[in-house]
């Protein structure tokens, strides 16, 4: 993020905070291009468990993937969501549908699920749209409850019941067909990087605002000019498109779906990735991926405590750091001209650490 | 020309009457003052004119256009702007978020043109900015556009709270008690600004209980008393009224 700051009245101290912040940067980028070389270097090693570290990965991308279309709805509007997994669930089964009935390729059903999570999502959020914190909670763990029932009931005779479909197909894309871990590895990991942008852009922008003065103060915010119906409910619906998609890669990358794979307790999992990660921050969100995936694999040999102290740290977590390890900062803009010459932005250098 | 007008507006809370059917009019570029004891109904009346509650009977226009049913938001995009009685900033967000949030009912780009960055959008978040910041230097606040908005003080806050209010664009400007907490420097300053905004071609209305300030800001004053009107004309006249010096000091017979 770039300053606004008149040369003369950089102090030393604001030089060396803005030489730390590159450095940081650079740390980083260096991080994101050494994980993507992972598969590279596994194979480099002749590394026996690379298959199931990247299958791991992948997982990982794939949370990362829900709990940044989440960030949208929980973290930048500040909406309690916890039924996540219903428009996961919607997206996977559309795909499953389109593909194993009608023959449609993966890549092409894309789309088509993400238009269905967030027409789903319109249905059943505008009902509900008004209620606030906890009383939203409790309807949106009510949606994920009834989807999980209508797909295990076999509604329309579209879900297969309790087994579920399988048999999907693998995505091809340019006639590469994705087959292998780090096939999947570099096609989930490519769409939260563009995912990653498109909300970044997303967030820094007028819509990105409303949903900040949500967050912060819903009537003030409606004083203020904001439509917060309006807003809260396209939150909903750009949130629930991107689950739909992540549920079009889950559905060929296991090649079976089962009402299991979207129960409340995946929602939680979403939801806990988005509060411990930082809320209404991507990098965060990405952090906390990894450590409410990744972490319980990695202690795999302590199968019977591992959960306790999983639900230790949590409790720990919400005591000693409840804005999650990462959160945002406040947000920088460059100043036009002539308020940039004349108003530098050198207190926000010295807050620059605070947390939003 | 009446720029805004009540007529028989009545509001009840459960079995309270906030507001008992109150016709006030207020002219185009006036500064008008709603004063009255606690809990005359004043502040009733300017969430009755924003939108934020709903009259069980009678009628507010607005320009001519009534705003019944319209949603706060509405109201704000017609050209009616508030400030609140107890501050209600944003307050972990910058100052300049703050008054950006004004600015917001006045833009167009939507979620598409973020997703895709559209040269119209950057343009509108360039020009946005300068509105912005236009506005800070109009109530002094430009050089901390870059603090926290809950580290200002109290009378800069209020400051911040206009701001954002007149980021909107208003035609009309309401403002809940402005000088509430303020210190005599601060109200004097205050003063000065509702009369540089007044010379913006925006008319003022605003509650308040500091009465050198109403007296000598305001061209019009109403008086309320348990959600009644019980008086209106200039600062002179309301303040030799004998309802009104009645209901603030109480009868002299008593």
């Amino acid at each position: 993020m770039s300053l606004a700051r008149h040369p003369l009245a950089q102090s030393q101290k604001s030089q060396r905070l803005d030489h730390q912040r590159h450095d940081f940067r650079f740390l980083q980028i260096a991080g994101v291009g050494l994980f993507l070389a992972l598969p590279f270097i596994f194979a480099s090693l002749g590394l026996t468990s690379a298959p199931y570290i990247l299958d791991l990965l992948s997982m990982i991308g794939l949370y990362a993937l829900l709990a940044l279309s989440l960030n949208v709805i929980l973290g930048m509007a500040g909406l309690f969501h916890m039924g996540h997994a219903a428009f996961f669930a919607v997206g996977a089964y559309v795909t499953a549908n389109l593909n194993l009935t009608y023959g449609w390729s993966i890549m092409a059903t894309l789309p088509v699920a993400a238009v269905a999570s967030g027409f789903m999502a319109l249905l059943v959020a505008f009902p509900v749209i008004h209620l606030r914190g906890d009383y939203l909670l409790i309807v949106t763990i009510g949606i994920v409850e009834i989807v999980k029932i209508a797909l295990t009931n076999d509604i329309f005779g579209w879900t297969g019941g309790p087994n579920g479909l399988i048999g999907v197909s693998r995505p091809v894309i340019f006639g590469y067909r994705v087959v292998k871990p780090h096939d999947f590895f570099y096609l989930i990991w490519l769409m939260v990087g563009i995912s990653t942008l498109l909300f970044h852009w997303l967030e820094n922008s007028r819509f990105g605002r409303a949903l900040k003065y949500i967050k912060e103060d819903t009537v003030a915010a409606e004083g203020m000019g904001v439509n917060t119906t309006a807003y809260k409910l396209m939150a909903f619906v750009i949130g629930a498109a991107w689950a739909g998609m992540a549920g079009t890669i889950f559905a060929s990358k296991m090649r079976a779906i089962s009402p299991e794979s979207f129960t409340f307790g995946e929602s939680v999992i979403m939801f806990t990735i988005v509060i411990l990660g930082g809320s209404g921050h991507q990098k965060g969100v990405i952090l906390g991926a990894f450590l409410v995936m990744g972490l319980p694999e990695l202690f795999r040999q302590f199968q019977d405590t591992r959960l306790l102290v999983y639900g230790a740290a949590l409790v720990a977590m919400m005591i000693f750091r409840p804005q999650g390890l990462w959160p945002p900062k406040p947000r920088l803009y460059r100043l036009p001209a002539p308020y940039d010459q004349k108003y530098p932005g050198e207190e926000k250098l010295k807050d620059g650490d605070r947390s939003c | 020309m009446l720029i805004l007008s009540l007529s028989s507006v009545t509001k009840t809370f459960g079995g309270l009457v906030a507001v008992a059917g109150v016709s006030l009019g207020v002219e185009r570029g006036q500064i008008a003052g709603l004063i009255g004891p606690n809990g005359a109904g004043k502040t009733t009346i300017f969430n009755l004119i924003t939108g934020s509650i709903r009259p069980d009977d009678g009628h507010i226009f607005f320009s001519g256009r009534s705003l019944a049913g319209l949603k706060p938001h509405s109201v704000v995009a017609l050209g009616v702007a508030r400030t609140f009685q107890t501050i209600r900033l944003f307050p972990r967000l910058t100052v300049l978020d703050n008054v950006l949030s004004g600015c917001h009912c006045r833009l167009v780009s939507g979620v598409v043109a973020a997703l895709l960055r559209l040269p119209s959008q950057r343009l509108e978040e360039k020009l946005v900015l300068k509105r912005a910041m236009a506005e800070l230097e109009f109530v002094g606040l430009a050089e901390r556009w870059s603090a926290e908005a809950g580290s200002l003080s109290y009378g800069d806050q209020r400051r911040l709270e206009i701001a954002r209010a007149l980021a909107t664009e208003p035609k009309l400007l309401i403002l809940d008690e402005p000088a509430g907490g303020m210190n005599e420097r601060e109200t004097a300053n205050l003063m000065d600004l509702v009369g540089q905004i007044r010379d913006r071609d925006i008319t003022i209305m605003l509650i308040e209980h500091d009465m050198g300030f109403v007296m000598r800001v305001c061209h019009r004053v109403f008086v309320m008393e348990n959600g009644s009107l019980i008086a209106e004309g200039a600062p002179l006249e309301i303040q030799t009224n004998p309802r009104v010096i009645e209901a603030y000091l109480g009868r002299q017979d008593d």
